[in-house]
């Protein structure tokens, strides 16, 4: 890790901690916080959490290994579970699940090489009634089909890296 | 009451201030008396008393109470808390509010399950009115009680919808669940007496508020009063969340949902019972089958031994691992359910299974282990002659 990036996570934790507090109750909300600016809680960002803290730092990580979304590997910036509950199973979420990993060349549990996607499975998200389903990210995809898999990605590549399509609405509204 | 609709039919008529401006008025005791005479039972599976549960935290000597809102939906095929929090938030912040000044207590936290997490920001600005109006705050509706509610997020943990779980998960540890006794009514969040209660539960509170206890009780059976929702998904052709008073019939419900040619339906989730067509005559209710809410339709064309697999291995990967019946006992049966699928299990062997299914719902420690085995043991005592002899995974 690049020095100025672990400063960058040391004064992040810092700050998370000041915001939570600097109790043992706060521990989930400041490593939620990690993993979503970060994609993984790092054995540094481990460390320095149990400092700020006043516990161990194996008691970070038995934290961290517990929760399927919090994790020490890297996911990648768009974490796709696509959920494999009975309901969305008997949708047809295998051949979602096919094309998934056909359009982005990595099976389930993996990271594709340019940090940009990870797959995963979920249990049960809540969307029987619509599925199959995935989350990205927070959020959710109703009644995918292998079809609407690709447009899944590319909505994702629109707004993130070298394929991003830069929304200046924002910036002429307030002009 | 029109209940045969689809939908959120009694809980989007009830107005949220008027079941709080009801309870603020009342004492204590009354509030609590007020539940007791509903009936109300526990909406997230389990069927407890609300009334006696509130009684116990109220009558608890604590420095400092707490009321806890069970949002980590993860019963498989259950969906209806999503849609009373994505719906009607403010029945649910009522409920909470009036169990708030039952027991004593000033703090709320919603334990909202991290699949969730797109519902935060408009829970966070409902929540946000509410202080705004006076509903939240130092001085709800202008009286001498405060109450607040925030919102925390699970990580993905399925066992953390166990109570005593999800209190360790808020308090920043594995969600490992505690053994009972104590009670959370008596050691709870931060070791002070705490009520948790789902979703649906305190929607019902503001209901039995608005309308009264003994509106609430002429719905249902005796001993299963109110209305309750039910999330129907699987092979039916109207899926969705749906509003029946309990005590309705298994066949009943099929018909409404459009799923008469089951041949079996799974109630309560993965954790449920599967129940087949020969006894669609059974009523969802609590002195019958019970469920949080979970109605799963399997279609004739199901292979119950796939269905069995797939809860299996929810389980495996959502047992926390904390006590040997529940870690090693549900790796076991999935291996069971492996041998059946390739042809390869003595009837002595699931004879054996079965029996570790009884030790597993005995033995383990907390709800999660003690009701893995449930569909397994149901679908092995239904459908035995689809599961045993397969040939296709033979190797001649």
């Amino acid at each position: 890790m690049l020095l100025t990036e672990q400063q960058r996570l040391k004064e992040d934790i810092g700050r998370l901690v000041e915001r939570y507090g600097a109790e043992r109750s706060s521990l989930i909300p400041v490593l939620q916080d990690v993993q979503a600016e970060y994609g993984q809680i790092s054995e540094y960002a481990m460390q320095e959490v149990a400092d700020h803290l006043g516990i161990h730092p194996v008691e970070v990580y038995s934290v961290v290994t517990f929760y399927a979304f919090l994790g020490e590997t890297y996911q990648g910036k768009f974490v796709i579970r696509l959920c494999r509950t009975i309901s969305c199973d008997m949708a047809g979420k295998e051949k979602v699940a096919r094309q998934l990993e056909n359009d982005l060349g990595i099976t389930f549990g993996q990271t594709t090489k340019d940090g940009k996607f990870s797959l995963e499975w979920a249990n049960c998200i809540g969307m029987c009634d619509q599925g199959p389903a995935l989350l990205v990210n927070d959020h959710v995809f109703t009644s995918v089909t292998s079809e609407k898999v690709h447009d899944i990605l590319q909505l994702c590549r629109k707004s993130f890296g070298p394929l991003a399509v830069h929304d200046n609405r924002h910036e002429e509204a307030r002009a | 009451m029109s209940a045969n609709r689809k939908g959120l039919v009694t809980f989007s008529t009830i107005d949220p201030n008027a079941a709080l401006a009801a309870a603020v008025a009342k004492t204590r005791a009354e509030i609590i008396g007020e539940v007791t005479a509903s009936k109300l039972k526990g909406r997230g599976g389990a069927g407890f008393p609300t009334g006696v549960k509130w009684n116990l935290a109220a009558a608890a000597k604590g420095d400092a109470k707490y009321v806890i809102c069970n949002a980590d939906e993860g019963e498989p095929g259950t969906f209806k808390d999503r849609v009373i929090l994505a719906e009607v938030p403010d029945l649910v912040f009522a409920g909470m509010t009036i169990g708030g000044i039952a027991i004593g207590a000033v703090k709320g936290i919603i334990y909202l399950r991290g699949e969730y997490t797109y519902l935060r920001e408009q829970l966070e600005s409902a929540l946000a009115k509410r202080r705004a109006a006076g509903l939240l705050g130092p001085q709800v509706m202008d009286k001498a009680v405060a109450f607040d509610i925030e919102i925390r997020m699970g990580s993905g943990a399925y066992v953390c919808g166990e109570e005593t779980a999800l209190i360790e998960s808020l308090e920043g540890q594995r969600g490992e669940p505690r053994n009972r006794p104590p009670f959370p009514v008596d050691t709870g969040f931060m070791g002070q007496p705490t009520i948790v209660n789902n979703v649906e539960t305190f929607a019902c509170v503001a209901a039995i508020f608005a309308k009264g206890a003994a509106w609430f009780a002429s719905i249902g059976t005796e001993k299963s009063t109110g209305p309750k929702l039910f999330s129907v998904s699987g092979d039916c052709a109207r899926p969705g969340v749906y509003e029946f008073p309990l005590g309705i019939m298994v066949s009943e419900l099929l018909r409404e949902v459009g799923g008469e040619n089951a041949k079996a339906v799974q109630i309560g989730g993965a954790s449920g019972h599967c129940v087949p067509s020969s006894e669609f005559t059974r009523t969802l209710s609590y002195e019958d089958v019970s469920t949080g809410g979970s109605v799963m339709v399997f279609g004739p064309q199901r292979d119950m031994l796939a269905v069995a697999k797939n809860f299996m291995e929810f389980f495996v990967e959502e047992s926390c691992g904390q006590c040997t019946p529940c870690r090693e006992g549900n790796a076991k049966l999935l291996e069971g359910i492996e041998m059946l699928e390739e042809g390869r299990c003595s009837a002595a062997y699931l004879d054996e299974l079965t029996k570790l299914g009884e030790v597993m719902q005995l033995a383990s420690k907390c709800g999660l282990g003690q009701s893995s085995p449930n569909a397994f043991l149901s679908i092995v005592s239904h459908f035995q002659d689809e599961l045993m002899g397969r040939t296709h995974g033979l190797v001649r």
